[in-house]
């Protein structure tokens, strides 16, 4: 017998390719469809009435004036809205339109439907409403003092009377940093004709949207299909619901699709912030170095609705201690309820924060002991098999705290003059006036859900002539999931043809939010399963032993052709789920987390002392990546993190003066300009997860984790004082 | 909202006679709108009036560009010009519009207050030459009657041998001006200096220049007290950008190394 000699083809941007993402042309051509170019025939245009006032009771609201504008087709307010009217992504707290009292700045009053978006915002600055200004509470340690508290958390490990030779204290604070991202807040909501809404809007998670809108509205689930579309940006903003259940009221009371887009400034009070923190810790050590104890109180400010600030604090406090080794620990959280405006999700979660207040520390320690920074950090790294200093878990996964710190310091300093100076454009300063710091941090994160969340993401693969279609909820929010899902499942089905199609909320389980680092991995859990059993059903069932884009083959014989295999239908459903968590006991400790990743970072920044003006020459980074499915998406999302955490170290802030915000525009809400972007080198550490698909690691949050610590202690380095807060602005270090 | 687009200054004027609002590179006039701030009934848009972009030596034409200014301008206006705001807004934003707005932020105008700059006003019934401290009359407010439009930026013949701009903002690009400030000196010493975003207009600071331009080589001393009569001189606000200590700290600061620029 001959056997046909022919070179089978092989799997082209699978896992470990960098391909073409589908969505990066149109993108930048400007033909893609974001959710703000979405279009119906015969759209109205919705806007919304929001409070002036962080803390008021209503007294009455007349919305005569703004349902006489002309083209105005619906006002609605709180007497309007069915159902229970609460929503929250983990308790319903927060009503859906303010009825009796205003809790925070720009909370929602009244919504409008009109022909056009400049009639809809016009009526509704027409409503009228009458509000008595209360005193609003915005100190969050007066919060604290009078137990208006969303959470708090203790963690006790060890002996709690242990001292150390060594003792450094320090008190650290957060700004509020905005995810700002480039797309704002947009939808269209279109009436089926039978009583049922289509959504489309600005997601991060839609399932979550679809059962809040259902819940908020006394609607029956199959009322309402929410469905992915293009989204410009997130970072966490679009966790939370906010323009969504207000779509849904006005186009299931009109009969006609509405559509709203949020304006710039109406984005920054119509989505959540990153926490605020204040801190307070102790450290002690022996006299070489050792970890001794560490105690921590960390105060967040959740601001007036509860949003996720609990799962926030509880990673603050998970991670005050940070990659490290100590026996015993002390951590007090408290997420309070103020009148500022709410906080919930911000890449990092928690993280970002405490890891300022210990590495600031761990810096401090260093200067008591005289040692060198990165020695001490070395000395008391975490690694696998060790047990998790807060929660007691014992750490399963590939946890490479000491050859990050390792591979960053064998990355060469840089030894030239940078071209950009601080100041910039601006001309004001000289290379005689900069001085040069250097500074790092190592960051830790949990990836996916903890405390006993039941985390999953469901995915089908299906074989149609479009070639392998991995149908998905899981967004894509410009991080390249569409682009990765697919390299996933071509390598595990052996298939070259394959692409990612979202479907909405009836047509698929939940894929879970697109944060906490958790698609690829999750949603990637699912795509990888789905694809290896259906490869293995096509196989048992034609008595072959490959699979590729000819077809199935037996002993490299092709038996039977794509086609057929078409022909028949071939779809598997999977629902992936990670190693379970628990919620922890009364000392905080239990199997808390499913997954962690390490980063560490070293910040070069030229300073001005005089002036206060600083360049962020270059952050170099170690991270921990698990195994890279796609270079180029690894590289740009630790390219973006790290600017990210730049911003919240030197610019980016959110100015709350009694409950307002005073800077919500990109005039005086600053993000980091290419001028301000330094030179990243990355060394990529591959371990592989214990169990995420491949051996992927999430990699979205840990570059701005550590970024931003690192980029502060480089500043206390370079001007050798003490900097206790970041954003750091330029009077915190001239004057 | 009426929109007119005339060829000529005639016509325009005459359209501001009626009332219309002047649209240069709409850069501040359409935030306005989009912030809800302003609806002007009726515009008169200047971008095709041919006169106004005509730049002929000392005489600027208020519808010439910072693009432009930042190609052909004299060396402290060319260097403001490169910090308004990005690439894009350059190549769309007028002289005339940053002087009709009059923000206290304007990098435009320290420039103009150090070289006694004057700002050409007509209207229908005919032209005027303001001082440019008549010219600015409070934050966001200016000498322009109903009516008139600014023509032009006249400058005076002779420029001081040396000028120097700088600016101080969070950012290193695309920032608004926590204080931004000229100094000019000439060989014969005179020196000024002008500054903004430290006041409701653009200040000079008298102390600190007949101080400075009595010293033909100024000692290491001397310097510092010009930077300390300069932050003595300024009155700047505490906002949310930035600080009143800060402020007045960074303009003695900044003056004085525009000083040492202009020394060196
Ligand atoms: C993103 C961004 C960044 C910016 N950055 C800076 C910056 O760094 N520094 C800075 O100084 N400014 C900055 N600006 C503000 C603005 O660009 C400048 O003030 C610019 O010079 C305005 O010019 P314009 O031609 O766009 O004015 P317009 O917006 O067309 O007009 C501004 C005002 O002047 C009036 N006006 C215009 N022309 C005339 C005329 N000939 N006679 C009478 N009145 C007139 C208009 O009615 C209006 O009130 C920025 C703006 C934006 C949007």
């Amino acid at each position: 017998m001959t056997t046909p000699t022919r070179t089978r083809p092989t799997v082209t941007s699978g896992i470990g390719d960098s391909p073409l993402r589908p969505d990066g042309v149109p993108k930048l051509k400007g033909e893609f469809q974001y959710a703000q170019d979405l279009w119906s025939e015969g759209m109205l245009w919705g806007a919304t009435t929001r409070s002036p006032h962080a803390r008021a009771r209503i007294v009455s609201i007349d919305i005569g004036p703004a349902l006489a504008t002309g083209g105005v087709h619906a006002v609605l307010t709180a007497d309007d809205v069915p159902g229970p009217g609460m929503f929250g992504l983990e308790h319903p707290d927060q009503p859906v339109l303010a009825s009796d009292e205003i809790n925070y700045w720009g909370e929602p009053v009244a919504i409008v439907a009109a022909e056009d978006p400049d009639t809809a915002r016009r009526a509704a600055a027409a409503v009228v409403v009458e509000y008595e200004a209360l005193p609003p509470l915005t100190d969050p340690e007066e919060a604290d003092r009078a137990d208006s508290v969303f959470r708090r958390l203790q963690i006790r490990s060890g002996d709690q009377e242990v001292t150390g030779e060594v003792v450094v204290e320090g008190y650290y604070e957060v700004g509020t940093q905005d995810q700002a991202p480039l797309g704002t807040e947009a939808g269209l909501a279109v009436p089926d004709g039978s009583g049922g809404v289509d959504l489309y809007a600005t997601s991060q998670f839609v399932h979550a949207d679809q059962s809040q809108v259902v819940e908020a509205l006394g609607l029956r689930p199959e009322q309402v299909r929410s469905h992915p579309t293009g989204v410009g940006g997130a970072f966490g903003a679009r966790e939370d619901v906010n323009l969504h259940i207000h779509l849904v009221m006005l186009a299931l009371h009109t009969g006609q699709p509405v559509k709203m887009v949020y304006q710039r400034s109406e984005s920054f009070t119509g989505h959540v912030h990153r926490h605020p923190a204040r801190m307070w810790y102790r450290h002690h050590a022996t006299r070489d170095g050792k970890l001794v104890r560490v105690e921590a109180k960390i105060l967040l400010d959740g601001g007036a609705y509860a949003s996720t600030t609990s799962a926030v604090l509880a990673n603050a406090c998970y991670f005050a201690v940070g990659p490290y080794r100590v026996d015993s620990v002390l951590v007090e959280g408290i997420g309070v309820k103020t009148n500022n405006p709410p906080c919930g999700a911000m890449r990092g979660f928690g993280a970002v924060q405490s890891n300022f207040g210990y590495e600031s520390q761990m810096d401090r320690l260093a200067a008591e002991l005289g040692m060198d920074p990165l020695e001490l950090r070395r000395r008391n790294a975490l690694a696998t098999g060790d047990r998790n200093p807060t929660t007691q878990q014992v750490i399963q996964t590939p946890l490479p705290v000491a050859e990050c710190i390792d591979s960053l310091a064998a990355i060469p300093l840089p030894d030239g003059d940078d071209p950009i100076l601080p100041g910039g454009s601006g001309l004001t300063t000289d290379r005689s006036h900069i001085v040069r710091g250097v500074g790092y941090s190592v960051g830790i994160k949990n990836l996916g859900f903890s405390e006993g969340s039941d985390d999953y993401a469901e995915a089908r693969v299906r074989l149609t002539d479009e070639g392998a279609v991995v149908e998905t909820a899981a967004i894509e929010v410009g991080q390249g999931l569409v682009t990765v899902l697919a390299q996933m499942a071509r390598t595990a089905l052996g298939i070259s043809k394959a692409i990612v199609r979202h479907v909405d909320t009836s047509r698929i389980g939940s894929a879970g939010s697109t944060s906490a680092s958790r698609q690829t991995q999750i949603s990637g859990g699912a795509v990888m399963e789905a694809s290896r059993r259906l490869r293995e059903r096509i196989l048992a069932h034609h008595g072959g032993d490959e699979l590729d884009d000819l077809g199935v083959h037996r002993a490299g014989e092709l038996i039977a052709p794509m086609s057929e295999l078409i022909r028949e239908g071939w779809e598997e459903t999977y629902t992936f789920r990670h190693p379970p968590t628990t919620p922890p006991d009364d000392d905080g400790h239990g199997d808390i987390h499913a997954d962690f990743a390490i980063a560490a970072h070293r910040a070069v920044v030229d300073v001005d002392p005089e002036l206060g003006l600083v360049r962020v020459v270059r952050v170099d980074t170690a991270q921990d990546v698990g195994r890279v499915l796609n270079p180029v998406s690894v590289q740009g999302q630790i390219e973006g993190g790290i600017m990210q955490g730049v911003g919240l170290a030197v610019m980016e802030e959110l100015v709350i003066q009694d409950g307002v915000i005073r800077n919500p525009n990109f005039t005086d809400y600053l993000l980091p300009t290419i001028l301000d972007a330094p030179d990243v080198e990355m060394l990529l550490i591959e371990q592989g997860s214990w169990w995420g698909p491949f051996g992927a690691k999430g990699v979205g949050e840990p570059p701005t984790i550590s970024s931003t610590a690192a980029v502060a202690a480089a500043i206390r380095n370079a001007i050798g004082r003490d900097l206790n807060r970041v954003p750091v602005r330029p009077e915190d270090i001239a004057l | 909202m009426q929109a007119f687009h005339p060829k000529t200054l005639d016509e325009a004027l005459a359209a501001a006679a009626d009332g219309a609002t002047p649209l240069a590179g709409g850069t501040d006039l359409m935030v306005e709108v989009n912030f809800g701030k302003r609806r002007p009934e009726m515009v008169v848009g200047l971008r095709r009036i041919a006169e106004l972009r005509e730049w002929e030596r000392s005489r600027i034409g208020s519808g010439v560009t910072w693009r432009r200014v930042e190609r052909d301008g004299p060396r402290a206006y060319a260097q403001a010009a490169r910090t308004v705001g990005s690439p894009q807004i350059r190549n769309a934003a007028t002289i005339g519009g940053n002087l009709g707005t009059a923000s206290p932020a304007g990098d435009g105008h320290p420039f103009l207050a150090a070289v006694d700059a004057s700002i050409e006003i007509a209207s229908t019934s005919g032209r005027r030459l303001v001082p440019w401290y008549e010219f600015f009359t409070g934050p966001k407010q200016n000498a322009l009657q109903p009516g008139e439009l600014i023509t032009a930026v006249v400058l005076p013949e002779r420029l001081p041998e040396r000028h120097e701009f700088g600016k101080v903002g969070v950012r290193n690009a695309m920032v608004i001006s926590t204080v931004c400030c000229v100094v000019t000196r000439d060989t014969e010493g005179s020196t000024t200096v002008a500054l903004g975003s430290v006041g409701p207009t653009p200040i000079r600071v008298p102390a600190a220049e007949e101080m400075i331009s009595a010293e033909p080589s100024p000692s290491d001393s001397a310097l510092g007290e010009f930077a300390r009569l300069v932050s003595e001189g300024v009155r700047p606000i505490t906002d949310h950008r930035s600080t009143e200590e800060y402020r007045r700290h960074a303009a003695g600061v900044l003056a004085r190394r525009l000083l040492e620029r202009c020394l060196a």
